[in-house]
């Protein structure tokens, strides 16, 4: 007689332990601390954050320390840990015209106020695999040179100023937190940017390189891309008083895209928008050409019926925690479903062969 | 409140994690607004009604939604039983079971008879519920017409209009197209005779079970932050046709443990050869009989 195998706890212990001396590695090197992670893998630690939805370098270092590495689990650790956490308040709204910017670009005009500014980029090294990295310590140190703390204008507010461009009128209502509140379809503009901000990078990137090779196609311009730190204002009711709370890192993209103009509205250039946590370009270029092409209906184009268009379908699936969770739980036992359909077919299969006989 | 702040100033204090979350890790108000959407989904049976779903510490798809739904009923009273294809030691019933051990210090159960509360997936006890029991069921896919219409603002006209035709079509297709209705899990019902309801993806044999149930069966979807219910001696019919009744059949097999030709079996491979033998899916109700005889 068959007795079914138990010992499904036992197992998971065992899987845990194993999992623990994995993630450490070969003991005679030494160990990852949180603060080596947090300073030199930045990017990573800046995309868990961004993911993640929860700004603190430590805890996202900590994250990929105990994720092995994995960044969609590391997220994953950081969105079950934010959610615990109380609400306070919400801050005031941050001013990226205030910006301390690291980096400043834009690919529509070459002169600007404010000045173009490469910053810390990837953009024009060639792509060589540098062998010096392998021993230790070998650094270049970067010229200082003195910021100038003017505020740095947005350059689409110089096209704002003659009306070339679609202007953007503020709703005038507080956002809702989607992590507070149930999505319902269709969602609005501060929902839709929420939402594609904790977005998954690849996806977001897959989509929006999309629109660029004709599907809605919709020539986009860097209109300004900013990366640097931001004060975040907070309003204490009970002293009446705003303090700043956090000097936070944002990556900001603004995109110039064309318009033909519609019925409702005359030829012009209009926008799209991404903010993320971090410095993460690709990310912030991303989140805006989408954002831009969800915006079809606002500026009367026409639907044509691609993905990048179609709001549901890009923010149903654009959160890599949901995503990861749900395609990787058919790991999970599904003896019995399984068995339900074995049943049915077999049953199928069965009268299929008697009508076959008969004829 | 004060316990997370102990965390985040403790962040290497290692043995404090455990104790920093509150009973059933969900926060109170977080528990209030779920409740709520019970109350709402039980005072309109097999209508899905939106909450916002927290991120739990475990993966979406793992029964975040069951989870959810059970930490906001439970008390220091109950008594919990945790099921996956009817078994309480398949590793994710053993993970969730682990985790209310963990975070509500409750006394948990293998014996159905003996559950205040029992979350399953794809499974309801061969063992009639009674009265005052809940039964919490995990649900991927909350909308019975997600496979025939996906988007949400479709389907939400749909079930206020009661507007189901494409199920009936589809229904209809099957059984020109095979003489059955290809549908062996997660077999669309009508609630209350008003919401065509996904039941989860328990296998069709068990849908009659949930018709005229003395317990409160409640659904928890949390990736797709929906929950429903059905409260207790509620109708509920499986989708058929006159002339092509429901049919909740099953292996036509006893199981090899306890000889009942009443349960739901899981068919065994027993051998290289490709020998099959089958047992019951509730380990708990063949352990029962076992003992009984």
């Amino acid at each position: 007689m068959y007795v079914s195998v138990k010992g499904g706890e036992k197992a998971i212990n065992n899987a845990h332990s194993w999992l623990s001396e994995i993630r450490r590695g070969d003991v005679n090197i030494a160990e990852l601390n949180i603060k080596q992670i947090s300073e030199q893998l930045t990017l990573s630690v800046d995309r868990v954050m961004s993911e993640g939805s929860l700004y603190d370098k430590d805890l996202s270092a900590l994250a990929i320390k105990q994720s092995r590495g994995d960044l969609i689990e590391a997220i994953f650790l950081m969105r079950a840990y934010r959610t615990t956490l109380p609400r306070i308040g919400s801050s005031k709204p941050i001013e990226t015209s205030k910006m301390l910017c690291l980096r400043r670009i834009s690919a529509t005009f070459k002169d600007i106020p404010g000045k173009q500014k490469l910053g810390p980029t990837f953009d024009y090294t060639h792509r060589l695999l540098d062998f010096k990295l392998l021993a230790d310590g070998e650094y270049e140190k970067a010229k200082i040179e003195k910021y100038d703390d003017k505020e740095i204008p947005h350059v689409l507010s110089f096209l704002n100023k003659e009306g070339l461009i679609q202007k953007e009128i503020p709703s005038g209502k507080t956002s809702k937190d989607i992590t507070r509140n149930p999505i319902n379809f269709p969602l609005t503009r501060s929902e839709r940017l929420q939402s594609l901000s904790r977005g998954d990078e690849g996806f977001l990137l897959g989509l929006a390189y999309s629109t660029q090779r004709g599907y809605a196609r919709n020539h986009a311009f860097v209109g300004e891309l900013r990366t640097g730190y931001v004060e975040v204002q907070f309003e204490i009711p009970e002293l009446g008083i705003e303090i700043n709370i956090a000097d936070v890192m944002f990556t900001e993209c603004e995109s110039v895209n064309q318009f033909k103009g519609s019925k409702k509205i005359p030829a012009q250039f209009t926008r799209g928008y991404g903010l993320v946590f971090g410095q993460l370009e690709r990310k912030a270029i991303s989140m805006a050409l989408v954002d831009r092409s969800m915006r079809w209906k606002e500026f009367g184009e026409e639907y044509l019926g691609v993905a990048a268009q179609d709001e549901e379908f890009v923010i149903s699936h654009c959160d890599n925690i949901q995503a990861t969770g749900f395609l990787e739980h058919i790991k999970l036992p599904h003896y019995v479903d399984f068995q339900a359909e074995l049943d049915l077919v077999r049953k199928i299969r069965e009268e299929y062969k008697k009508n076959e006989q008969r004829t | 409140m004060n316990n997370v702040l102990k965390f985040k100033n403790n962040k290497t204090d290692v043995a404090a994690q455990d104790e920093i979350y509150n009973f059933a890790y969900l926060d109170e108000n977080t528990k209030r607004m779920i409740r709520r959407a019970l109350i709402k989904a039980l005072c309109i049976p097999g209508y899905q009604v939106p909450f916002s779903s927290r991120e739990m510490p475990m993966p979406y798809g793992w029964g975040t939604g069951g989870v959810q739904v059970t930490s906001s009923c439970l008390t220091t009273d109950d008594v919990i039983k945790v099921i996956d294809q009817g078994a309480d030691d398949t590793t994710n019933a053993v993970s969730i079971r682990n985790f209310f051990k963990k975070t509500a210090n409750i006394e948990t159960t293998e014996k159905t008879s003996q559950a205040s509360i029992i979350q399953t997936r794809h499974r309801i006890p061969e063992e009639k519920l009674k009265e005052k029991q809940i039964l919490v069921y995990q649900v991927p896919i909350p909308e019975p017409l997600a496979f025939l219409e996906p988007r949400y603002q479709e389907t939400k006209k749909m079930h206020a209009l009661s507007e189901y035709g494409i199920m009936h079509v589809k229904l209809y297709e099957d059984i020109t197209k095979n003489g059955h209705i290809e549908t062996a899990y997660a077999y669309p019902v009508k609630t209350n005779d008003r919401y065509i309801m996904d039941p989860s993806p328990i296998p069709k044999f068990d849908n009659p079970k949930m018709n005229n149930n003395p317990a409160i069966q409640l659904f928890g979807a949390g990736r797709e932050q929906r929950i429903y219910a059905i409260p207790p001696y509620t109708e509920v019919t499986s989708l058929d046709f006159e002339d092509y009744p429901f049919d909740p059949s099953k292996a036509p097999h006893k199981c090899s443990i306890c000889g009942s030709n009443e349960s739901f079996l899981d068919e065994i491979i027993t051998d290289d050869d490709g020998n099959r033998s089958f047992i019951c899916s509730d380990t708990n109700y063949c352990n029962q009989r076992m003992e009984n005889n």
